[in-house]
């Protein structure tokens, strides 16, 4: 017991210097990192911003969608990427819990949609329409499918309503729900060695678009109240018959009990933001070049210095 | 079990199927009304809303939250100071990290000393390959968890199994908690987890502690039942306390078992390096996740072997170690002489820690510097699956075996009503093991009916029939020809461990490649997990058949057919049923981990579930897997030992 607040005591001396420099409290900003390089490396860069400005900073793994508990228990002090199509949903039903904050968008914007890789073209050449996709539904069969094409959607904790879209626009295709990312990766991967016709979930900004270039398929264009008003959209009858809004938000989210505990860490995150292009280079800088995700904030800062010089003071 | 009792036993087991069967038909012909196929939805009770009730009362009226809270402090200091010794986390007492070359020696020595120079060549080698392939940080974030979590689940496992062993009480309350526990799917210890234990390595060091507990209760208990009563007479005559027995006479003499346990132990920590990286685990198996989410096979594949490696290492060690005798000196041997190994260690450690200070490449291989292969690896399984050989394979599996074999399989599955298919599972306890496993089997997969997921559960099901029918297809013979010979003993025996410790994850994504997003995947990667103790238990119960009756059977001039059907596969059966349980309850483990695949099963929902927003759904889910794995569990065990003792094998 005794060593035990000897060490204590020992770790907050050590750590006193800084707790008087940020006026912040010195004990860890804990930031979450998830499976997906962006994400690595975006929470990385703004981890580096802060311990610049005197904050002490960990990093802990979790799961996307369980982390929100997290943030609202105050174990993990923020989130650098809510996704409105995949994580809005248990963002929302956290908010309600209480316990977590919005900080803000980022200067990003997010599609998530039906998407083939560009050799998929070559065997249907009306693509990106839909009208076009559909009539070649044939080449996406599978052996399980039968006739009807597959459309491989995300998981379904996603909610990305494909079946209900299939059945209001009459499309000839079936719907699979891939468990995870990175079954969605393994399918595209396989159709890329003899360059099979696919159609996937995928969504922007990702690390997919630099490995395998593709396009998103063009449904008819997103309304207002698509998703709740039988009215809206080309299908008077049914839901869900237009294409996911191409304008979805990237949220930044944070515990509560940050801007009280470290307000300087919580200014500075108020004010970041990237766009979808400095998003990519980050994902770039893991998945293409290999760098470790702490080297590849590192170097993504010193190249772009006047991003985000702006935003600590 | 006598005569007239099995004969009713047999009866009633009939009865019962033949009331499943005309429930069926009457379903196929169409005379089966709808509630009687399906329990309709007003039938279904909410627990999931009852348990989200009792959950939070126990969480904040009860206090508990704040309970486990306050060990999460005390927790996370022992980890903050293995961290800073393993890999150099800012923390008290700021002295680490340990240079790779120093351990490297360290673990040559050690396998020196309890194995001769092919462990010391296993120990040190698994160092530096994790050094050179430039995993050696996110290795020793893993050793930082797992060394606080291993003595955590030995002592708390060995406590307990002294209590059991002690106290009837405690044995008999402990047994079925362990049971549930062990056919918990993963993901629902997850939730509750993060939010007692926090996320991060503290929640990571529970889950996997408590994962690796329950071996170490049931060995340590054995041991100390096994303890010979001269040994214990010895003690008593020579005046021992209550404590002293416990300490000088009871546990050396179990000694055996209790390293088994930690044997045991060491290999189930290894076993969650991947999946407790869901909830904070820091090391190989958080970058095993995220090189899976960017599509990195040859990386992955690469963390995977450093996973193998260090669990055979630390297996074959502790094997060692039970084998090894303790030893001792003559009085008067000087100190230098008795502990020549360890001053031989110590003294390198330093060594290479000092060098490590002049020449930094001994302390640490940066990342450009290491040897990983991972793009040619990606390359070369690419390669692979467009091999046209392969493809046509896959294709025709995929073609014949799934759309005409598999998908009606499972349509049928879901066609039985629910009534006659728990008469079915009745039937299967009441005809292997009795009437009072029959009644369990009836009551778990009623609730099961009742919980609202009896489809899901159905398919969940499903998979693990199907997947451990084709294993044991596949396990069974490898099993009985290597059982022939030593050598492919040990050589089928080191796949199945290779095979046991291999982090599920690296082989779910080629077999996605191979067979698409199918049940073909699903059962594939289901398969390679249950395949192990099928193999594992036939080689060990073939060879441990006495020598006395193989020998009869040689000279009554049996062939050697003869003698595998008519004496070795019955006298080895009991044992061979404990593999074919075991594989069942792998394959109810790996099914819903199958998910990250894309399954319709109860796996599914669970993933689902993980937001943090419907733990008593969570909760309702888990046990349902619980309660199925747990009615083939009690069946099987009751019938290898009914078996046995009518046998006469121990």
């Amino acid at each position: 017991m005794k060593m035990m607040k000897t060490a204590l005591t020992a770790g907050a001396l050590a750590l006193v210097p800084f707790a008087v420099l940020a006026e912040d409290s010195s004990d860890p900003i804990v930031i979450p990192i998830h499976n997906w390089s962006s994400q690595i490396v975006m929470s990385n860069v703004v981890g580096q911003i802060l311990e610049g400005a005197g904050n002490s900073v960990e990093y802990v793994t979790t799961d996307s969608q369980a982390v929100y508990e997290s943030v609202r228990l105050g174990d993990v002090t923020l989130e650098m990427e809510v996704w409105e199509g995949a994580f809005g949903a248990s963002f929302r039903a956290a908010m309600e819990k209480g316990g977590i904050v919005d900080v803000g968008d980022h200067n990003a914007v997010t599609r998530e949609d039906w998407w083939y890789p560009m050799w998929t073209k070559d065997a249907c050449p009306g693509l990106p329409d839909w009208k076009a996709l559909n009539d070649c539904a044939a080449i996406f069969a599978t052996p399980e499918t039968g006739e009807k094409g597959r459309y491989l959607d995300g998981p379904v904790d996603w909610l990305k309503h494909g079946a209900e879209r299939v059945e209001a626009l009459d499309m000839n295709f079936q719907v699979i729900n891939a468990g995870s990312a990175a079954a969605l990766w393994a399918e595209i991967g396989a159709a890329e060695a003899d360059k099979k016709p696919i159609v996937v979930f995928n969504w922007t900004p990702n690390f997919a678009e630099a490995v395998w270039p593709g396009e998103f398929v063009e449904f008819p264009a997103w309304e207002e109240g698509c998703d709740k008003d039988p009215a809206v959209g080309p299908n008077p009858d049914a839901l869900y018959d237009c294409g996911n809004p191409a304008t979805g938000y990237l949220k930044k989210a944070a515990w509560d009990g940050m801007e009280a505990k470290w307000p300087a860490a919580y200014a500075i995150l108020e004010k970041v933001s990237f766009t979808n292009p400095q998003i990519a280079q980050m994902a770039k800088l893991v998945d293409i070049d290999e760098l470790e995700p702490d080297e590849a904030a590192t170097a993504w800062m010193e190249a772009n210095p006047d991003v985000w010089s702006g935003w600590v003071n | 079990m006598n005569g007239t009792g099995s004969m009713t036993r047999g009866q009633a087991a009939i009865g019962l199927l033949i009331g499943a069967v005309v429930l069926t038909v009457a379903q196929y012909i169409g005379w089966l009304p709808n509630w009687m196929h399906r329990l309709p939805e007003t039938a279904i009770p909410n627990f999931a809303m009852v348990l989200d009730i009792i959950f939070n009362f126990v969480k904040d009226d009860l206090g508990l939250l704040t309970f486990t809270r306050t060990l999460t402090e005390g927790l996370e200091w022992l980890l903050d100071v293995s961290g800073n010794i393993f890999y150099g986390k800012n923390r008290w007492p700021n002295i680490g990290p340990m240079p790779w070359t120093g351990l490297a020696a360290i673990a040559a020595v050690t396998g020196y000393y309890l194995g001769g120079w092919r462990l010391s060549l296993l120990g040190g080698g698994t160092m530096i390959w994790t050094a050179l392939i430039g995993q050696w940080t996110i290795a020793m974030q893993t050793m930082s968890v797992l060394a606080i979590a291993a003595p955590l689940a030995f002592v708390i496992g060995l406590s307990l199994g002294i209590a059991a062993w002690k106290y009837e009480w405690v044995d008999k309350t402990i047994k079925p908690v362990l049971s549930v526990l062990q056919t918990l799917p993963f993901f629902t210890y997850l939730l509750p987890a993060v939010i007692f234990f926090k996320v991060g390595p503290t929640a990571g060091a529970v889950a996997t502690t408590i994962y690796a507990i329950p071996p170490m209760i049931l060995m340590t208990t054995l041991g100390l039942q096994k303890v010979s009563s001269e040994v214990v007479e010895a003690g008593k005559m020579s005046g021992c306390s209550k404590y002293q027995m416990l300490r000088h006479v009871y546990l050396p003499s179990a000694r055996t078992e209790i390293l088994v346990g930690v044997n045991q132990v060491i290999m189930l920590c290894l076993a969650m390096v991947v999946l407790t990286a869901f909830i904070g685990m820091p090391g190989l198996g958080a970058k095993l996740l995220a090189m899976m989410g960017s599509f990195k096979l040859g990386r992955s594949f690469e963390i995977g072997v450093t996973i193998v490696l260090l669990a055979v290492m630390l297996d074959r060690m502790s094997k060692a170690w039970v084998v090894k005798q303790p030893e001792h000196f003559e009085r008067g041997t000087p100190f230098w002489k008795r502990h020549q190994m360890l001053l031989l260690g110590a003294g390198l450690f330093v060594g290479f820690t000092l060098l490590s200070l002049v020449l930094p490449i001994a302390a640490e291989i940066g990342r450009k510097q290491d040897f990983s292969q991972g793009k040619e690896l990606d390359n070369l399984i690419k390669g692979f699956l467009d091999i046209e050989v392969v493809k046509s394979t896959t294709w025709f599996l995929r073609a014949f075996v799934n759309v005409k074999i598999l998908i009606p399989f499972r349509d049928f599955m879901l066609s039985i009503p629910t009534f006659a298919f728990i008469m079915l599972v009745t039937a299967f306890a009441l005809s292997l093991a009795g009437r009072k496993q029959a009644v369990l089997a009836a009551l778990f997969f009623s609730l099961v009916a009742l919980s609202g997921w009896w489809d899901r559960a159905i398919i969940t099901l499903y998979s693990v029939v199907a997947a451990v029918t084709i294993a044991a297809i596949i396990g069974l013979p490898i099993g009985i020809i290597a059982a022939r010979s030593e050598k492919w003993s040990t050589r089928v025996l080191l796949m199945c461990d290779t095979a046991q410790t291999f982090p599920s994850f690296v082989y779910l994504i080629p077999a996605i490649m191979l067979f698409g997003i199918t049940d073909i995947a699903v059962i594939f990667s289901i398969l390679i997990f249950a395949m192990v103790p099928l193999m594992r238990y036939t080689i060990e119960g073939l060879r441990t058949v006495p020598p006395e009756m193989t020998e009869a059977a040689d000279m009554s001039g049996a062939t050697r057919m003869q003698k595998l059907w008519n004496v070795q596969l019955p006298l080895a059966l009991p044992t061979m049923a404990i593999g074919f349980n075991q594989a069942i309850m792998f394959a109810f483990f790996m099914v819903i981990i199958a998910a990250f695949i894309g399954t319709q099963d109860l796996g599914q929902e669970l993933q689902r579930t993980l937001a943090g927003t419907n733990l008593g759904k969570n909760f309702v889910l888990g046990i349902c897997v619980s309660l199925m794995a747990l009615t083939f569990d009690l069946t099987i065990m009751k019938w290898a030992a009914d078996k046995k003792r009518a046998l006469g094998l121990p």
